[in-house]
């Protein structure tokens, strides 16, 4: 089954993304192109094949829970849009 | 030859014996860029005032002399997706083109405490998402050896100014070939390390699982070097692999004699550009002579690498690039009618296309009714491409192919169809899915004078054998030491 531009809406809102009519139709296109030459891989018949996550053997890399400051507050605040000097400052969420 | 022509070790000898300081070698830098780099755009940031302050410094060590650190007053240049503390990182991204780092990136701080001076931040595909670093917010980034070409991407910034010695090396980052492919393209060395061997802490995450940072140099020579640095086991990333670090300058010895090199067939197809084949071919003639025997070996699931990482690495990405909402740090549009507006506005206007067409497709393929047929039949993929390499390293120590299937495109040329772009890393990619080591060297031009490169491929951990292999084919050809006219 082909993507169609009912797709493209519902994948925007899961992204958080937002297309116009004239965008949405172009990256329906564009997905459609991409989406057709990705199904190759149904050529390989993988039934019996574990999936690779990652390709080290590395399981539960695991650290102390321990408390420890890296840097100062104020730092992590430095790149913020809109600060009131302890909170990050968003639109009304709520209604 | 002038300062900025010279490489790490050229450069070491001189500042160790005081025959130049590192004040004149980081001006000669300063003073390049300025002439130059108007014309290729391989700088999002200079910094001037930084480096300075640190080439004072270090002359001073110099003075004092004693034990002195590695790469004491040599500059170095960095992918504008690693952080620096204190600088912009910007990822060539309207999202982040104000972003100031409030932490340094292991690799950086091990750059540092070796002595070196950062130059500035180098442009690149936005989110390293691309393959001709046209995708950038700062403009693209032009070939040095021909100003109508692409670098390549999207390490484009790291290739192209290496290759122009607007700086001495470089550190890119490599995904799907984003390091080796603008090497190919500029006639410089690019490696990409075994997942794993480099701390990925402060590299800001397109594809968790195939992300690597690498070093882009004039030889292969300075790659050792660098790696010495910047590999080892970081209690930041728990994704770093805890295996010793050797002296990977012991490898950088003539000698490839009874060294079994693989060439794959399926790296010989239509569509694989003449030029290109025929070096490749003179390339293995060369190794032949030095007693290397050369065995036709396979990869079969060779033609699936593609579809397997758009696949992968879009999911991984559409994750990655969640956080970038517009709330903490970066750039946040109009609220318009309240906080999920504001969302889409920010994202809407703060990407550009190619990480919004990433995006929705990673999200597609990992979406309910999707996820199977899709995500997990490209990792089942994956696993099948990986045993493809550890059947071929049972037969040979190296795997030798072109790196790209053409040299230098013109800009504009591929732009308007993403999957004619996606298939540029068709020779690359593999090395990303399987985690193993790659480099790529320059092995000769085409008639037009563009550069072309070989790449290397080892098993994992094995950086030792690429090293011996790409040097002995270095120090047996002259291609690497050749420079664009600008």
């Amino acid at each position: 089954m082909e993507i169609t531009e009912k797709d493209v809406e519902h994948v925007s809102s899961l992204a958080n993304l937002k297309f116009n009519d004239e965008t949405k139709k172009n990256i329906t296109t564009q997905l459609k192109k991409i989406l057709a030459y990705v199904k190759k891989l149904n050529e390989l018949d993988t039934t019996d094949i574990q999936p690779t996550s990652h390709v080290l053997p590395l399981q539960n890399v695991f650290k102390d829970d321990l408390i420890k400051t890296i840097f100062d507050k104020e730092i992590s605040f430095q790149n913020a849009p809109r600060f009131d000097k302890r909170h990050y400052q968003v639109p009304k969420i709520i209604e | 030859m002038k300062l900025f022509q010279l490489t790490i070790h050229e450069l070491q000898v001189l500042l160790k014996n005081r025959e130049v300081t590192s004040i004149d070698v980081t001006k000669s830098f300063l003073n390049r860029i300025k002439n130059v780099d108007k014309n290729i755009n391989s700088y999002i940031t200079v910094t001037e005032d930084y480096a300075m302050k640190q080439a004072v410094k270090a002359d001073k060590k110099f003075k004092k002399g004693g034990d002195l650190p590695s790469l004491l007053g040599i500059p170095i240049a960095i992918k504008d997706l690693i952080c620096i503390e204190g600088l912009k990182t910007t990822c060539a991204s309207k999202m982040l083109q104000n972003f100031v780092s409030s932490y340094n990136a292991t690799v950086i701080t091990k750059l540092q405490k070796n002595g070196a001076i950062i130059l500035g931040k180098l442009n690149m595909d936005e989110f390293a998402m691309g393959s001709s670093n046209e995708n950038s917010y700062f403009g693209s980034t032009r070939n040095p050896w021909n100003l109508e070409t692409v670098s390549g991407g999207s390490s484009g910034g790291p290739a192209a100014a290496t290759a122009a010695d607007l700086c001495v090396a470089s550190l890119g980052s490599d995904t799907g070939g984003s390091i080796r492919q603008p090497a190919s393209f500029c006639g410089i060395v690019g490696l990409k390390p075994t997942y794993g061997r480099v701390s990925r802490f402060g590299l800001v995450a397109f594809a968790s699982s195939l992300d690597q940072i690498g070093p882009m140099t004039k030889d292969v020579k300075d790659a050792a070097l660098l790696m010495n640095i910047i590999c080892g086991k970081d209690q930041f990333d728990s994704t770093s692999a805890d295996t010793p670090v050797p002296d990977f300058t012991k490898s950088l010895v003539i000698n490839v004699k009874g060294m079994k090199i693989g060439i794959p067939k399926e790296f010989f197809i239509e569509g694989l550009n003449q030029e290109v084949e025929n070096k490749i071919k003179e390339a293995i003639k060369v190794y032949k002579n030095l007693g290397a025997e050369c065995i036709d070996i396979s990869l079969p699931h060779t033609e699936y690498a593609v579809a397997t990482y758009y696949i992968l690495a879009s999911a991984e990405a559409s994750s990655n690039l969640a956080r970038y909402d517009g709330v903490k740090y970066g750039y946040r549009a109009d609220s318009g009618k309240g906080l999920m507006e504001m969302y889409r506005n920010t994202r809407d206007k703060g990407f550009g296309e190619e990480v919004k067409r990433r995006i929705m497709l990673g999200t597609y393929v990992l979406s309910a009714g999707y996820y199977d047929a899709y995500y997990l039949k490209a990792q089942k993929v994956r696993t099948l491409i990986k045993k493809d390499f550890d059947d071929a390293f049972n037969k040979c120590d190296v795997i030798i192919t072109p790196t790209a299937p053409y040299p230098a495109f013109k800009l504009g040329e591929k732009v308007e169809d993403p999957l004619q772009m996606y298939l540029s890393d068709i020779f690359t990619i593999s090395a990303n899915l399987g985690g193993i080591p790659s480099i790529s060297i320059p092995c000769g031009f085409t008639n037009n004078g563009l550069p072309i490169g070989m790449q290397i491929m080892a098993k994992h951990f094995d950086e030792e054998s690429i090293f011996r292999s790409a040097f002995s084919f270095q120090q047996n050809t002259d291609h690497h030491s050749k420079k664009p006219d600008l």
